[in-house]
């Protein structure tokens, strides 16, 4: 069983840095060949990088747009956020300060986080416009979420796992020195999960990730006028076109 | 009036109710052949349809990051669900903007992405077939490209550019638009949209300037292909005689002279307007564009200035340096291009214009942003110069001034409902439906704040205007052009309104 887990996690790993290295590659290839962000924009790319920021962690857009759908969609990142970070202790031999005191707070997020995405299931579920938009995909993703925020909090308040040897397990994984893994159900299904979640990102919806740092309508920076922009595949067209030349 | 009903207005703008299929149908008139192969498209449904849009798709998705991008990162959080005009106009769900990308997005998935191409239902993926590309057609020609749902993603997916992909791949298995495709053949065969031949614009022209002679005592120039002018005027060619816009070029006109800047139009380049942007055709937009250059050359000018055309100022501000550019023969002490608000504002800065606000006390003024020039482009050196310039112009033209509110103006602005391409008669239903947000916001102001006309600075918008407001029970020329305004206020050194200002030339002399 512990090898299972640990060849299952390996891959997953591999298959989500694979995956998105292979998106991200994607996406940084194919062109923009015309400046089409949506204004009033930037005037510099350290602009751009305010506004793409203001995007990535206050979600100002969806603020702007819509507060019960921002109230849960932050609160669910947000804490996902703090979750991920507090999960680093597993992977870390002696944690650091830092971590160590984001403990006693993080732990709770685990409840946020669950708060958040039963919020987003329940508009879902409730609002006709976006219950028509939805795909089955679209609530299995939030179900799939809330199961790993569900099992966890059962493995820190109700049922505790053996964490010593789940660390031993995880830097085993690190150093490629596999470990046994005690086999608690909540532990397993747990972890379980988390590597579906992986293997699929790469393959999904989940490609909001880098997709909002790749869209031209906002992180292109308001200056046609004064700097020509002109992509490769229009080079040809711009040839062609540079033969009208004033006498 | 037509065949269905003008939508009420709501008590208070709630988020309207889904109506499943209200707006299915078959969508504007498909294009005839002849236009469609003089734009570069088959013209017809080939028999390998299929295999042609799933190519094309292909081809579009490897070449606009926009597009594959968009394809992949929405994540269905409903954030645009009722932002757009024409769904709360019409309650069709398939006009949320999710729903009209993920048209596209079903397909896209079924056929370029794994978990589609195993996991069909999973992901809600469909097959192509020719009921989804006439559900294509009829739903990407109810958009009219306002970008009002990017502001609001968060991921910031404009919908735009999705119509404008699906239409480049619909005019290329013979499904292209007849207005658009018939409009460009226009401009590459006669110079502008309306198909108007040089001898008679130059007629128009020289009757403008006995008009504006008669009333000015001011003998105010509108040139046409005069060689050596300081500027070329690239303006929408609904200018040159529909109302209100001619009123802007009059405008223009007495702004240009009393600046002393000599300009001309060109019957080469007799249209701003760019409808390639409409059918999202690179190839389009390229040559249409390139009109201006070969006008700015043959007609040895400093300076390009646009008129008064939504659009044609994003084509213009946004993709003339790329399209048609480098423009190193003009003066570089001027924006390439400037807008004619951006000449009469600095003007009005600098302390060049003298106005008479009173000219305008009867009206109460409020202002349409439109959407290319608040979403799509800049005015000025400052982000937002775009809503600031023109509202500062107006106050310099008019004494009464409010806005509209604030969650439908500026970058918020709802679409005139006729944008994009949507301009068509075959589309009436549409439009009207479309305009009701705007409508709204426009009932509510003219309510509680007295306002009796909305001024635009855009061809379609007055167009659209002209013809929906009479459908929500306001009069057909309460929209006005901004050029409009300041040429009524403008007071021209030695016209007859200096006169009647100042006294006449013989009072001054007895004063002195």
């Amino acid at each position: 069983m512990s090898a299972f887990y640990a060849l299952l996690f390996t891959v997953a790993f591999l298959v989500l840095i694979l995956g998105l290295v292979k998106k991200i590659i994607q996406y940084s290839r194919v062109p923009a060949p015309l400046k089409i962000p949506v204004t009033p924009a930037p005037l510099t790319k350290g602009g751009v990088a305010i506004r793409l920021a203001k995007e990535a962690i206050l979600f100002a857009a969806l603020f702007r747009s819509n507060k019960w759908t921002w109230l849960f969609g932050w609160l669910f990142h947000m804490s996902l956020f703090v979750v991920l970070l507090n999960h680093l202790r597993f992977f870390i031999k002696d944690v650091p300060l830092p971590l160590v005191l984001l403990q006693n707070v993080g732990e709770y997020a685990a409840f946020t986080m669950f708060i958040g995405l039963a919020g987003l299931f329940a508009r879902r579920l409730f609002v006709a416009r976006v219950k028509y938009i939805s795909a089955p995909s679209d609530y299995l993703w939030l179900i799939l979420l809330m199961f790993i925020a569900f099992t966890g909090i059962v493995m820190r308040f109700i049922s505790h796992t053996d964490i010593i040897a789940v660390k031993e397990f995880c830097l085993g994984l690190v150093s490629f020195n596999w470990q046994s893994l005690p086999t608690d159900v909540p532990l397993m299904v747990h972890l379980f999960l988390v590597c579906v979640l992986m293997i699929l990102l790469p393959f999904s919806k989940l490609l909001h990730i880098p997709g909002l740092f790749f869209a031209p309508s906002r992180n292109q920076v308001d200056n046609p006028r004064e700097k020509r922009h002109v992509a490769n595949w229009a080079l040809d067209l711009d040839a062609e076109k540079n033969k009208t030349q004033p006498k | 009036m037509a065949d269905f009903e003008t939508p009420k207005f709501r008590e208070y703008p709630v988020v309207p109710q889904i109506k499943v299929d209200a707006m299915a149908g078959k969508g504007p008139f498909i294009s005839r052949a002849e236009f469609d192969t003089d734009l570069g498209y088959p013209g017809e449904l080939p028999e390998n349809w299929k295999e042609k849009t799933l190519e094309k798709m292909g081809d579009l998705l490897g070449r606009y990051r926009s597009f594959q991008v968009f394809m992949d990162s929405c994540i269905k959080c409903g954030a645009c669900t009722d932002k757009c005009h024409y769904f709360i106009g019409t309650n069709d769900p398939k006009n949320m903007p999710v729903a009209r990308q993920d048209l596209m997005r079903k397909v896209y998935r079924r056929y370029f992405t794994v978990a589609g191409k195993f996991f069909p239902k999973l992901v809600g993926a469909v097959d192509l077939t020719e009921d989804v590309l006439d559900e294509w057609y009829n739903y990407y020609h109810q958009c009219s490209e306002c970008r009002r749902c990017s502001v609001f993603c968060p991921m910031g997916i404009d919908t735009a550019e999705v119509t404008m992909a699906a239409r480049e791949i619909l005019a290329h298995v013979g499904k292209g638009q007849k207005y658009s495709n018939q409009i460009i053949q226009k401009v590459y065969k006669i110079g502008n949209n309306l198909g108007l031949p040089g001898p008679a614009l130059k007629g128009i022209l020289e009757d403008l300037e006995e008009e504006v002679e008669e009333d000015t005592g001011v003998p105010v120039k509108y040139n046409m292909d005069e060689v050596g002018c300081d500027a070329l005027l690239m303006t929408p060619s609904a200018d040159f005689f529909a109302e209100p816009h001619i009123d802007g070029l009059i405008g223009y006109g007495k702004v240009l002279h009393e600046l002393g800047i000599t300009w001309t139009v060109s019957s080469l380049a007799s249209e701003a307007a760019n409808f390639g942007l409409f059918i999202g055709s690179y190839e389009n937009i390229q040559k249409i564009s390139m009109r201006i250059r070969e006008a700015a050359i043959e007609l040895k000018v400093k300076r390009i200035i646009f008129g008064e055309c939504g659009h044609a100022w994003r084509v213009a501000y946004s993709f003339l340096n790329t399209l048609a550019g480098p423009f190193d023969f003009l003066d570089q002490n001027y924006p390439v291009p400037q807008h004619i608000l951006e000449v009469t504002y600095g003007a009005l800065q600098e302390g060049k214009l003298r106005m008479n606000k009173a000219e305008n006390d009867h009206l109460t003024m409020t202002f349409h942003d439109s959407c290319n020039v608040a979403r799509a482009s800049r005015m000025g050196d400052k982000p937002g110069g775009q809503f600031d310039i023109p509202r500062a112009v107006i106050q310099a033209a008019c004494n009464n001034y409010v806005d509209m509110d604030s969650d439908t103006i500026k970058d918020a602005t709802f679409c005139c409902g006729g944008g994009g391409g949507i301009l068509t008669d075959d589309l009436m239903e549409v439009r009207v439906k479309g305009a009701l947000p705007r409508m709204e916001a426009l009932k509510q102001v003219t309510e509680e704040s007295g306002v009796t006309n909305i001024a635009a600075i855009c061809a379609i918008c007055k167009s659209q205007f002209t013809k929906t407001l009479p459908y929500y029970g306001f009069e057909m020329d309460a929209i006005m052009s901004v050029h409009q305004l300041v040429s009524d206020a403008i007071v021209m050194t030695g016209s007859e309104q200096e006169k009647d200002l100042d006294g006449s030339d013989d009072d001054e002399k007895s004063e002195s």
